[in-house]
């Protein structure tokens, strides 16, 4: 259909020349992506080998395990309203952030650069600084609330404020990278829409609620199966903030995963939770493809 | 013809003034404000860490404006920790994963993108598989296979996984997809082989989205933390975000002050370098997010 008589003759080895060219990518994706997949699903059906005893198959006793430990449910249910706390939150912020930055704003490009910042320091650099605003007595939040007479609480130190806290260090830090995405969404349409909408009088709000919003949709998409990975990928701020404490009100799927895995060294449990997280992102892909799909529609 | 353009072009843009601000003066301040005051508690926590890094530990939580500026905070934070080593290990991580990178990334999107063979859509679908299960997941299998490769706790332990990635192909792939095929049956005309034409057509066209997705590969990786923390053990292969971590986790008989600055001084190159090439960093951010 595309190619030209001529340029086939010259392509005779092409599926020979193509496999040769996929195949330091691939060797290292199979070695490191493929593998592990499946490794750590076979790993899940064994115990954790351990100098007495060497590893071997119980089945499903990973996974009864799993079940019966609040630890896991907790981290579990945590990471659910991490995940509807910091998505909403960050899509919505980035959003506005977007259009502020897009319109005529005094001063845009210093904030452009304000909330784009955080996304390109380390979380786990950023995290020691918000650590600090936390702080009880000294923190700056503390300070602040002091002159209102409301200081006095441990906010990383109590459970009902510490999953919170460090939801917003994630909202923190993912707004402005959001908001890249919106804006180049935004640039890239066509201004002659705002015009025929103010010649028809229609309001903003009812411009961006029928046109902009709308328009946006494959952007806000795109953007959600981002939040979702991340909400599941990013705990770097969990291990310099709380540890997964206090009382495990901070604990997140993947760090638990890190602490069976790497503190306690039981590689078998760590497995089975590994592919609990894994059927996460699975749905999350699926989620992906849905929308691929429907994006080629729209081209 | 470009003064009728030029024309053109300011009516749309007076249009769309009308549509954003005709609702009065009020709005507008209103919206000017709510951007500035966003902006500003945005950076906060960063200007906070600045007061600090330059501030004795007993001025650090008085926010006097008179209190004396000091550098005291970063020597002592340099000599606390081996710095030096840990930077020099952070950029040759970021080195050598972006050059394998480019190199990697660049033949396998040439393959997906201008070559017919069986077998193509099954190949591509499992390189996209990386861009859900990617190797900040499989932190368990990846450190077993580090460790029967026998270099844990190496630099190159800790870049490998992330070599091949489906990201840096799919976005390449678009890239290369663009390029017209006169361009390429030229090449082939003149005696080019596969490599060659790659080299002397693809490679110099695709420079910007070569340019975009090398900022946001070397930021990811001047970055990344749980994987480099699980796998380095040594003051020869920690990268500066474990380095940090270590040192400031310690936390006897350190202030404050003296993390702000070992956070601020290990974040310092990357954020100078954001600062001086700001266009570039957030067009190359938006170039890579639209595929």
């Amino acid at each position: 259909m595309r190619q030209s008589g001529s340029v086939r003759r010259f392509r005779g080895a092409d599926p020979v020349i193509a496999w040769l060219l996929l195949l330091p990518a691939m060797s290292l994706l199979a070695l490191f992506t493929h593998y592990p997949a499946i490794a750590n699903l076979v790993h899940s059906f064994y115990s954790t080998p351990r100098a007495s005893h060497p590893s071997k198959f119980i089945g499903l006793d990973n996974y009864r395990n799993l079940v019966e430990d609040p630890v896991f449910w907790q981290a579990l249910v945590n990471n659910l309203w991490y995940a509807l706390g910091t998505i909403p939150a960050s899509i919505a912020l980035a959003l506005l952030m977007a259009i502020w930055v897009n319109g005529r704003v005094k001063g845009r490009g210093i904030l452009r650069l304000a909330y784009f910042t955080p996304t390109i320091l380390p979380m786990i650099a950023v995290a020691n600084i918000w650590l600090f605003f936390y702080t009880p007595e000294y923190g700056l939040l503390e300070q602040f609330l002091g002159w209102f007479g409301l200081a006095g609480h441990n906010w990383l130190g109590s459970r009902d404020t510490a999953l919170p806290a460090v939801m917003v260090v994630a909202i923190w830090k993912e707004a402005g990278f959001f908001m890249i995405f919106y804006l180049a969404a935004l640039q890239s349409m066509s201004p002659q829409l705002a015009e025929a909408a103010a010649i028809e009088g229609a309001s903003r709000w009812y411009f961006f609620r029928r046109v902009t919003f709308p328009l946006l949709m494959p952007t806000t998409l795109f953007v959600l199966v981002n939040a979702v990975i991340n909400a599941f990928r990013m705990v770097d701020h969990i291990v310099v903030m709380t540890r997964g404490g206090p009382d495990n009100a901070t604990e997140l799927l993947l760090y638990y995963i890190y602490e069976i895995g790497f503190r306690f060294f039981d590689s078998g449990y760590a497995a089975a939770l590994t592919m609990v997280l894994l059927a996460i992102l699975a749905a999350a892909a699926l989620l992906q493809f849905g929308f691929l799909e429907r994006r080629t529609h729209y081209q | 013809m470009s003064t009728l353009r030029a024309s053109a072009g300011v009516a749309p843009a007076a249009g769309r003034a009308i549509v954003l601000y005709g609702r009065g003066r009020t709005g507008r301040a209103l919206e000017t404000l709510g951007a500035w005051l966003l902006g500003i508690l945005w950076i906060l926590p960063l200007v906070y860490a600045f007061w600090a890094a330059f501030h004795s530990s007993a001025d650090s939580t008085h926010f006097t404006l008179s209190a004396p500026w000091t550098l005291a905070n970063f020597v002592r934070a340099w000599h606390a920790a081996p710095f030096a080593r840990y930077f020099l290990n952070t950029v040759l991580l970021v080195t050598m994963v972006l050059g394998a990178q480019l190199v990697l990334v660049t033949l396998a999107a040439y393959a997906f993108a201008r070559f017919e063979f069986r077998g193509r859509g099954v190949v591509f679908a499992l390189v996209l598989v990386q861009l859900m299960v990617m190797p900040d997941v499989l932190i368990v299998e990846n450190y077993r296979t580090m460790t029967a490769l026998g270099i844990k706790d190496t630099i190159l332990s800790i870049g490998l996984p992330y070599m091949a990635s489906a990201f840096g192909i799919f976005l390449l792939r678009q890239t290369f997809k663009t390029v017209p095929r006169e361009l390429d049956e030229a090449a082939r005309v003149e005696g080019c082989g596969p490599l060659a034409t790659l080299w002397k057509v693809y490679v110099p066209l695709a420079r910007p989205t070569y340019l975009a997705y090398a900022l946001v590969s070397v930021s990811y990786h001047w970055n990344n933390f749980l994987w480099p923390l699980i796998i380095t053990n040594s003051v020869e292969s920690r990268p500066v975000t474990v380095g940090l971590q270590v040192f400031s986790a310690t936390d006897q008989g350190l202030d404050w002050s003296i993390i702000s600055a070992a956070t601020l001084l290990s974040t310092g190159p990357l954020l100078i370098a954001f600062l001086l090439f700001q266009k570039q960093f957030v067009q190359s951010f938006m170039r890579a997010g639209i595929r």
